[in-house]
């Protein structure tokens, strides 16, 4: 039997990457600069929140308060939400998207992967579904990475700035504690740090074929993983919550 | 008549089986769901409930719910009492498993069907310079294993680019045939 409290916590953090990626995702829809892209975006989105309400669903099953799917993406508070803080970054421009859409998928593609060995069957179920969905979301945001770097000066310029403005949060994806190391020990998880090298082979080959580079300062941002967020969540789940909270246990 | 599915028969159970596969896909009238390859299975449980487990074809379909909703419907009005409807993940779903029927009725709406051939989940993802470069259109991740070139659905020129990795739904990708000029969806293999 899986460490209960450990698995509510470890599934929910990996839903909660993924909802509010979506609600990031979701709030670009016909906003960018393309048809194509306002489509892409929406897909994007819906492969996030598909993924979000999987993990979410089998989270439910370990939690004692008996919560659901949608208790537990309306009715936590921002120190509650256990995604990494890359996931809840503005979308800025396009570059700024874009990129963020790489380092998420950069890290999902390996993740899933792995999660497929879990002994968990639903996880790796879950998993096995997601790698598919994650790889397609790694050609689209590679190859538009490379376009923009090795674009004009004004896009190579914009998405440079893009990376020097989200790697310091990149950190954050690769935080782990004792529930991690738990599950990983069990079979059951995987330890974040495993990631890091396939993470940075990935990152590295896209940027050096957009002519971009890595910044030098070795900031980093963490805490996402224990509720400790940037500026930017609190704001997004208020949209995202607020019609929930209002009329909490309406149905259409 | 109802069935109480404790007393269910062999005969019984094919019988929902068949009913089962022959629900439309909301979002591709023309197929049915056992033409798309997402029924895994009809079975009693040990409680005695006719039980019908799908897959998905993608984490965050939005037909999955309406799918599982009226597959109850249609085996609640034909007297099947208790249905419960499962969701299954493992295996995860392939577009190999689309029948060759299902290939054959969305090539006739328009759509290109998806190629044979599973493409792994392990091997590196490629990356393509440009979006709509004749590199995107074939690099190793759109391209199925099985090596037949993707085909216009409505000349059949093999000669196409892709437009656009997303389409009208989560598992098409948009296409346009430079020998027709026809823009067309495609059925993505996964």
């Amino acid at each position: 039997m899986a460490d209960t409290p450990a698995m509510l916590t470890y599934l929910l953090r990996l839903g909660d990457d993924n909802l509010v990626l979506a609600q990031r995702l979701g709030a670009l829809i016909a906003r960018m600069p393309e048809l194509e892209e306002d489509i892409a975006v929406a897909n994007l989105g819906l492969d996030h929140l598909g993924q979000a309400r999987n993990f979410y669903s089998h989270a439910a099953s370990f939690d004692p308060l008996g919560r659901d799917e949608d208790q537990f993406a309306m009715l936590r508070s921002e120190r509650e939400f256990m995604n990494a803080v890359l996931v809840e970054q503005p979308n800025g421009d396009f570059a700024h998207t874009i990129v963020r859409q790489l380092f998420v998928d950069a890290y999902q593609v390996p993740l899933y992967q792995a999660l497929m060995a879990s002994t968990d069957t639903e996880l790796a179920g879950i998993a096995a579904k997601a790698v598919k969905e994650a790889r397609y979301h790694l050609e689209y945001s590679s190859g538009w990475v490379v376009e923009l770097g090795d674009g004009t000066n004004e896009s190579h310029r914009r998405s440079q700035a893009a990376v020097n403005a989200l790697w310091p949060f990149t950190a954050d994806l690769f935080a782990s504690d004792d529930v991690e190391k738990t599950l990983a020990a069990g079979g059951v998880g995987v330890d974040p740090a495993c990631l890091v090298g396939s993470f940075e082979a990935t990152v590295r080959s896209v940027l050096a074929e957009a002519q971009l580079t890595l910044p030098s300062d070795p900031y980093q941002r963490l805490g996402g993983r224990t509720g400790f967020h940037t500026e930017h969540l609190g704001h997004l789940l208020a949209e995202m919550q607020s019609l929930y909270r209002a009329h909490p246990g309406a149905t259409w | 008549m109802t069935r109480q599915a404790s007393s269910l028969m062999a005969g019984d159970i094919a019988r929902a089986r068949a009913l089962v596969e022959a629900v439309a896909d909301p979002e591709l009238p023309p197929l049915t769901i056992g033409e798309l390859g997402i029924v895994r299975d009809v079975f009693v449980s040990e409680e005695g409930a006719l039980v019908v487990s799908v897959t998905p074809t993608y984490s965050g379909c939005p037909a999955v719910e309406f799918i599982e909703t009226r597959i109850a419907e249609v085996l609640q009005a034909d007297g099947f009492d208790e249905v419960r409807v499962l969701r299954v993940f493992t295996p995860a779903w392939t577009s190999d498993w689309m029948t060759a029927t299902g290939r054959a009725k969305l090539a006739s709406s328009g759509i290109a069907p998806p190629r044979g051939g599973d493409r792994g989940v392990n091997s590196p993802v490629a990356v393509s310079l440009g979006r709509t470069s004749a590199a995107a259109a074939t690099s190793p991740n759109t391209a199925s294993p099985d090596t037949t070139p993707l085909a216009c659905p409505r000349c059949a020129a093999t000669d196409v680019t892709r437009i656009s990795a997303f389409g009208s739904t989560a598992c098409k990708a948009l296409y346009r045939c430079n020998a027709c000029l026809e823009p067309f969806d495609h059925f993505k293999e996964i």
